[in-house]
């Protein structure tokens, strides 16, 4: 376990974020901006994962579809908080269950 | 143990450590202050693979652009904290629960022997390579075409965040630029010819 770092690792490490980046869409229910953040930290790990398959597999493909991811996710939470600012205008709330105005 | 396997530890360590903070905290603002100490820790690890290029972007990216762009908005809305904490930790059995079974499940297959050192080698790139040479070479040829696209799902994002939150209220008061240039001398300025006064006032009545 405490050899030199394998791919292992790393994978185990973005599992981990994964994770945490999911539990923390299950806690944060409620709190838009929380959950763009844990939007974030889910996207960050599959980030992790590229990089290090790139790295170990000695293909550059890789890092080129993290820049492609890098830059999606940036337009994602431009967006994504353009939509939060104008909700809060209209409801003055960041409420997850003040949206139901559709009553799906 | 190596120094290349302490240092991934400790980057490693904090970078959970963070990550569990942002989906804890209690304030937005020191949730997002840790997601930037996440990033930055997982833009070491990504130093140790050798993408130098990718963990300056993230920083430059991530810590310099969309994370102060959170912080902005998170300042700007006035949140009420207590509602969204309500029933907060009822949810953690069934969320624990679930990542649990995530990273058991992960753990399992990615500890096999596939993964491993024998398998998989780590690469060693000799002294004079340029990892960002390499990505900027592929960039600008293979990838040429997904290059561009990606410029234009940028432009869709400038175009829809300004206009999702443009407003205009009706006590505002605007110059409309299209009528302002096209205006005339002629229609702000009218000339007219007058007669010279003479009648002057007749000298010395004052003395």
């Amino acid at each position: 376990m405490f050899g030199p770092v394998s791919l292992t690792h790393y994978l185990i490490l973005a599992a981990i974020l994964f994770a945490i980046g999911i539990v923390g869409i299950f806690l944060n229910r409620k709190n838009l901006i929380v959950l763009l953040m844990a939007i974030e930290l889910v996207l960050l790990a599959v980030n992790l994962n590229f990089v290090a398959f790139s790295h170990y597999l000695n293909d550059l493909s890789g890092q080129l579809f993290v820049f492609f991811i890098l830059t999606v996710a940036a337009a994602e939470s431009g967006i994504g908080l353009a939509i939060l600012v104008v909700l809060f205008r209209n409801l003055s709330s960041i409420d997850v269950d003040d949206l139901d105005s559709l009553k799906g | 143990m190596e120094f290349k396997t302490i240092i991934f530890y400790v980057l490693s360590a904090v970078a959970v450590l963070a990550a569990l903070r942002v989906i804890t905290a209690r304030n937005p603002v020191h949730a997002a202050l840790f997601l930037v100490l996440c990033f930055f820790n997982i833009s070491g690890i990504w130093l140790l693979l050798q993408a130098e290029f990718l963990a300056m972007a993230l920083i430059m990216v991530y810590v310099g652009a969309v994370m102060v762009l959170f912080l902005f908005v998170v300042m700007m809305l006035d949140i009420n904290v207590e509602r969204l904490r309500q029933k907060f930790w009822s949810y953690l059995p069934l969320g624990a629960m679930v990542g649990l079974l995530m990273v058991a499940e992960m753990g399992m297959v990615l500890s096999g022997k596939y993964f491993g050192l024998d398998a998989m080698p780590g690469q060693t790139m000799p002294a004079d390579y340029s990892n960002t040479k390499e990505l900027g070479r592929l960039l600008f040829t293979d990838y040429v075409y997904p290059f561009e696209l990606a410029s234009v799902i940028l432009l869709v994002g400038i175009i829809a965040a300004v206009m999702l939150t443009l407003r205009h209220r009706k006590d505002s008061k605007h110059l409309n630029p299209g009528k302002q240039i096209a205006v005339k001398a002629k229609d702000r300025l009218r000339i007219v010819s007058m007669p010279v006064e003479k009648d002057q006032p007749a000298a010395g009545q004052g003395e």
